[in-house]
Formats: structure tokens, C-alpha cells, sequence
């Protein structure tokens, strides 16, 4: 431990003009701190304090905490016939067209009112019920593509990197490949390929979408397993398996996180793009995307009268909103975990 | 090793990937259960055994798959991607009509992007922490969380039906190069643009700020250069080279984009022509659109990465 307080006097000089309380409270030389010098948990227990105090990442938080929540408790959840969620905060089942049976004087494209919040859609539904039903597909289906793509790209990033030598060549090569095609083009053709659904969807997205983070862990464990810790695991007889998974992949974790947090959107994104061009999910299900399919004829045509702005604004913004909190929870994660200079969240706040 | 080595090393390392891409782009429709014609069969039950045996071999659909993808290759390496299938016209030519529409939107949305972008990007370093660098952060998020075709839709919704400004669709056009095509190509572009200029502008002020931390720039402050020659002159050029590798990575977005982007505003470009193949089943028109996209996307990243090797001396070819 150094000791960096400093005495006035020294021996029988005495030093004069000198405040040793300068000198104390001077920038250190070093970037050396007591708290820096903690063990690795410090790491993310030190993340998550600063990411507590980020006060535009924690009202991100509670955005996207409260429009999954609003999602769950749309419309009762029933599994196999057991309802497991018995909550409606919906009105109306988003598949009710209500001027049949709810309410006869409804017409197609009513405005919005104090019964039906954000107005009737093109064919007489509840948009707000519409809206709250249709987080579901686009949330969960952003969550679980990041999750499988992640825990793929990782496992073939540490192999990729770990290995070297012509092992690396060739995966690389491979991810290359993948990145010379966009994205949404891959998965546009893959739902062609295999109609539209829920399933269908999350696969279009995942098949190819875990090459960024493939790329991403490859540079990560070439850098890590230079560290003389890799060097003793080895020379301890650590099975490979054993240093790249418990030694070297942990890691490599940080600029993963921000980038599959930064990820989401861009899945979500893509899923109401697909949804947009007819091909995600069935025509008449609540999906954002779909829903602005339904709506983009009408603009473009110009009915007669009045434009029905809600029909367009409302499940756009859904999207752009949630979409926004999750880029700004990324950036929030990025500056937590200080994964700046990995370069994956590169322009989030400094 | 010397620029011009790099460069050649680095032009040669396409041909693989080119290989790869046709691979996948061959594989996807090949490898997948039900093929034009088991389609086609399925759809007409009084079709027999020779015809589609015969429509098989038309279509380039018989033999093993290595030997179909040979077939295929060749012919495209030639510049053939063979008929539409119901229609029986060229698909190259489809693919050449397209492509200036195309081309035109994406770089109206990338000069759209890099003007709005680069003063920002330096606006926002220059006035770090303060007002307008809040705002303009703001923006930058909200570019690019904003899904484009919602974008284009109200774009729409306020230029075209509330203002009056724009025609919703753009009329038949004769030619590409007239002042009624650059009015028809704004609301588009913009579009198209905004998700670029965004993380362009994010990019550009982290750039900036770091290189407004180094010590040349105390040096040349010290010297007494007015502040716009220090930021103009001497910083500028150095962010401006990461700006240069992202830009080449925003034509991927910019390809993607333009398939959405012109489905909202009608445009009569690739990416249309794209979704009615997708919708059609034209498999010979969905597939030389997606090896075009491959193939301009590995250029734009070739030229990127020489354009980079070339700026920036100090790094090193290997």
C-alpha cells in the first residue's frame, strides 16, 4: 500500500511554502487506485453503481419495463387451457372488430375517443388494444433472437480466436461471407422460404444474425488470452475447453452485453420491417409492423375526407419509443462497463 | 509491406468471400424443400411425369445440387441469371432497368446523410456537454431508433396530405435526370439517410472528441492558429478517417434500407422489384438481386479499407 501522505517535516529541515494536502488531492500519477485494484466481481458491482446513477438509461429502464409488463397483462395468458395469467388490461381482444356484436354505431377508421383511446383501425378494431396485445410479438422475439445469436456468437468467437491458424481463417472467413449481405435482405428471404409465423421469424433472425457477435468475441479472446493468467491456467494443465470457457470468455462479456443490448432494437426493427412488407406475421395479427402495413394503402390513397393519422402514428411510435430505451440502456451499459475502447458502442455518451 | 501490395493482397481476399456469398445465395433456395417446379406441379395435378422432367431440365433444375450451382455460376460469371419464370423475360435486364433508381436514391440518402452528419458530429464535439450537444445527441438516438418506413410513412402524412407539398406517389417518370426527379427523390432520401446521418454523427463527435484531447491540438492552439484553422484544417481530417470505415459499413444499411424505403414511397427501384420476386416466387430475380446486393456491399467495404490504408499512414498492412 502506498502511503502518499506527506510530512512537512523532514529531520530537522522544515520545509516551508509547501501544502501537502496539494500534493494529496493532485491527480494521481497512475491510473492505480485502491478501489481499482479490486477483484473482478468489483467489475460489475462498479458497472451497475454507475449505471444506477445514469439517469437517462434508468427512465430508459422503466419504459421498457413498463411496455413489457403492459404486453404481459394485455389479454389473459392461458396455457394449455390453464389460464396463468388472469389480467386484462386490454379493452377489447385485439382481433374484435367492434362494430360486430360491441358496438353497432363503430365505423372503420373512427378518431380516437374517450372510449377508444387511439381510435378504430382500418377494419373497425380497438387500436389501443390492438397496441398493448402487439408488444408481445415484437419484445419477445427481439429478446430471444439476442439471446440465442449472443450465446452462438460467443461460443464460435472463442473458438475462432482461441484456435488461430487456419481454424480462424476459415470461421472468419465464413462470418465475412454472412456480412456481405445485409441483414434484413437474409431474413426476408428466409421467410420466404419458410412462410411467416412467430417461429419462423425468430429463426429468419438468428440463422445468420450472430456473425457481429462472432466477430466481435474473436477480437476480444485474441487479445485476452495474451494475459499471463491464460498462461498459468494452461501450465496448470487446464483442458482447453476449461480456459476458454471459465478464463477467457467472461471476459469478453462487456462489449458483448452492449451489443446485444444495442442489438435488440435493430431486431425489432427488423421484425416490424418484415411485418411492414407482408411477410412477417399473419395479416390480421396485432404485430407493429403489420399493423402499419394494414394502414399504408389507406395513406398513400388518400380516402376521402378525413386522414386517419392514428391508425399511422400510434404503432410506429410503439416501436420507435421501445426501440429508443433499448439503444439508450445500451449506451447506458457502455458507459457503465467502460467498453468504449472495444469500439462496439462507439458515440454513446462519454 | 507496401500500400500498393496491400492493396492487391486485399482485392484478391474477395474472391473467397464472392465464392461464399454465391454459395449461400445458391444454397438458400437449393437446399430448401420445394423447388418452382414441385410447386408449380403441385399447383397444376395434371401435369406429368416428362413435362416436368422437361421443365426440370429448362429451368436448370435437374442433376445433383453441386451441379446445378456449376451451371448457375457460369452463366451468371457471364452475366446471365437466366428468365422470370412466368413471364420469360431476362433477368439482367430487369436488374439493369432497376438499378439507376435505385443507385440514385441510396446516394441522394448518403450525401443527405453526410452533409446533415459532419457539421453535427462537429458541433456537438465543439460544444461538448453543453445545450446544443444534448440536443443533437437526442437526435442522433432518435435517428437511428426511428423505424425508416415509419418514418417515410409520416413524412408522408405531413409533407404530402397535411402540407401539400409533395405528391404522395411520384408519377410515372421518363427520364432519371430532371428537376421533377430531385423533388420526387427528397422526401425518399431523406428517408433512406436519416438512420446513416445519425450514426454518422455519433461516430464523427467520439472521434472528435478524442482527437481534441491530443497534444497537437494544445500545440497548435499554443501557436496561436484561430480556433476554426485548428478544428477545420487539423482535427477535422483526422476523425474524418473513422468516419470513412463506417461509411462504407452504412452501405449495407443503405441497400437494406432501400428495400423498405421504396416499398413506403413506390419508388421504381431494385428493392421493389425485390419484394414483388419475394412475393412471386421468381426465384431467378430474388436470387440475382441478393448476389448483386453481396457483391456491392464486398466492394464498398474494399474501397473502404483502401481508402483507410491510404489516409491514415500509420497503420500497418498485415
Amino acid at each position: 500500500m502506498t502511503d502518499r501522505h506527506t510530512h512537512d517535516e523532514r529531520g530537522r529541515i522544515r520545509i516551508s511554502g509547501f501544502d501537502s494536502d496539494r500534493v494529496r488531492d493532485r491527480e494521481p500519477m497512475s491510473d492505480w487506485t485502491d478501489e481499482s485494484s479490486g477483484e473482478t466481481v468489483g467489475r460489475w458491482r462498479r458497472g451497475f453503481r454507475k449505471f444506477k446513477r445514469n439517469r437517462s438509461a434508468i427512465g430508459a429502464l422503466v419504459v421498457v419495463v413498463v411496455m413489457a409488463l403492459a404486453a404481459f397483462f394485455a389479454r389473459p395468458i392461458e396455457v394449455f387451457g390453464v389460464v396463468v395469467q388472469p389480467f386484462s388490461l386490454a379493452p377489447y381482444d385485439p382481433t374484435t372488430i367492434l362494430y360486430l356484436g360491441v358496438d353497432p354505431s363503430v365505423n372503420v377508421y373512427d378518431p380516437p375517443s374517450w372510449q377508444y383511446p387511439m381510435g378504430v383501425d382500418g377494419s373497425g378494431r380497438d387500436l389501443f388494444s390492438r397496441l398493448l396485445v402487439g408488444g408481445r410479438y415484437s419484445l419477445s422475439i427481439g429478446f430471444i433472437v439476442v439471446g440465442l445469436t449472443a450465446s452462438f456468437g460467443l461460443i464460435y468467437g472463442s473458438i475462432s480466436g482461441y484456435y488461430g491458424g487456419n481454424v480462424d481463417e476459415l470461421m472468419m472467413r465464413i462470418v465475412d461471407t454472412i456480412f456481405a449481405f445485409p441483414g434484413l435482405i437474409l431474413a426476408l428471404i428466409i421467410v420466404a422460404i419458410l412462410g411467416g409465423g412467430y417461429w419462423q421469424l425468430v429463426l429468419a433472425f438468428s440463422l445468420f444474425g450472430w456473425a457481429g457477435y462472432g466477430r466481435l468475441v474473436r477480437g476480444e479472446v485474441l487479445k485476452i488470452k495474451e494475459n499471463e493468467y491464460v498462461l498459468a491456467a494452461k501450465a496448470l494443465g487446464a483442458r482447453d475447453r476449461s480456459v476458454v470457457f471459465r478464463h477467457i470468455a467472461p471476459n469478453a462479456m462487456p462489449p458483448l452485453i452492449v451489443l446485444a443490448s444495442l442489438n435488440i432494437g435493430s431486431v425489432v426493427i427488423g421484425v416490424a420491417a418484415l411485418g411492414f412488407l407482408g411477410l412477417g406475421l399473419d395479416p390480421s395479427s396485432a404485430e407493429w409492423g403489420t399493423m402499419l402495413n394494414a394502414t399504408r394503402s389507406t395513406l398513400i390513397q388518400g380516402p376521402g375526407g378525413q386522414i386517419p393519422w392514428w391508425a399511422t402514428v400510434y404503432p410506429g411510435a410503439a416501436i420507435f419509443i421501445f426501440v429508443m430505451s433499448m439503444n439508450m440502456i445500451g449506451d447506458g451499459i457502455n458507459d457503465a462497463l467502460d467498453a468504449q475502447q472495444t469500439g462496439v458502442g462507439r458515440g454513446g455518451e462519454d | 509491406m507496401s500500400l500498393q501490395r496491400f492493396i492487391l493482397k486485399r482485392t484478391l481476399s474477395i474472391i473467397p468471400i464472392m465464392f461464399g456469398v454465391s454459395v449461400i445465395t445458391f444454397g438458400m433456395f437449393h437446399l430448401t424443400p420445394g423447388d418452382p417446379v414441385t410447386r408449380l406441379v403441385a399447383l397444376n395435378p395434371d401435369v406429368t411425369a416428362a413435362e416436368e422432367a422437361a421443365l426440370r431440365q429448362r429451368w436448370g433444375l435437374s442433376g445433383p445440387v453441386w451441379e446445378q450451382y456449376l451451371d448457375w455460376i457460369s452463366n451468371v460469371l457471364v452475366g446471365d441469371f437466366g428468365q422470370e419464370l412466368q413471364t420469360g423475360r431476362e433477368v439482367s435486364a430487369i436488374v439493369w432497368r432497376r438499378l439507376p433508381e435505385t443507385i440514385a436514391l441510396g446516394l441522394f440518402g448518403w450525401a443527405f446523410a453526410l452533409v446533415i452528419a459532419i457539421p453535427a458530429g462537429i458541433y456537438a464535439a465543439v460544444n461538448k456537454n453543453q445545450l446544443g450537444d444534448t440536443i443533437s445527441r437526442f437526435l442522433a438516438l432518435s435517428g437511428i431508433s426511428i423505424p425508416n418506413f415509419w418514418l417515410g410513412l409520416i413524412l408522408i402524412l405531413i409533407f404530402s396530405l397535411y402540407l401539400g407539398l409533395f405528391p404522395v406517389l411520384a408519377p410515372s417518370r421518363q427520364s432519371l435526370l430532371s428537376p421533377e426527379m430531385l423533388w420526387y427523390l427528397i422526401l425518399p432520401g431523406i428517408t433512406i439517410g436519416t438512420a446513416s446521418a445519425a450514426s454518422i454523427m455519433r461516430v464523427m463527435r467520439t472521434s472528435m472528441t478524442e482527437e481534441l484531447n491530443k497534444e497537437y491540438v494544445t500545440a497548435a492552439r499554443a501557436k496561436g492558429l484561430p480556433e476554426r484553422t485548428v478544428i477545420l484544417k487539423h482535427v477535422l481530417r483526422n476523425s474524418l478517417i473513422s468516419v470513412v470505415t463506417l461509411a462504407a459499413t452504412l452501405t449495407a444499411s443503405i441497400v437494406a434500407g432501400s428495400v423498405v424505403v421504396e416499398v413506403v414511397f413506390n419508388w421504381p427501384g431494385l428493392g421493389r422489384e425485390f419484394i414483388n420476386a419475394i412475393n412471386q416466387r421468381e426465384i431467378n430475380v430474388v436470387m440475382a438481386i441478393t448476389l448483386f446486393t453481396g457483391f456491392f456491399v464486398i466492394l464498398a467495404n474494399l474501397v473502404a479499407d483502401i481508402v483507410y490504408a491510404a489516409l491514415d499512414p500509420r497503420i500497418r498492412y498485415d
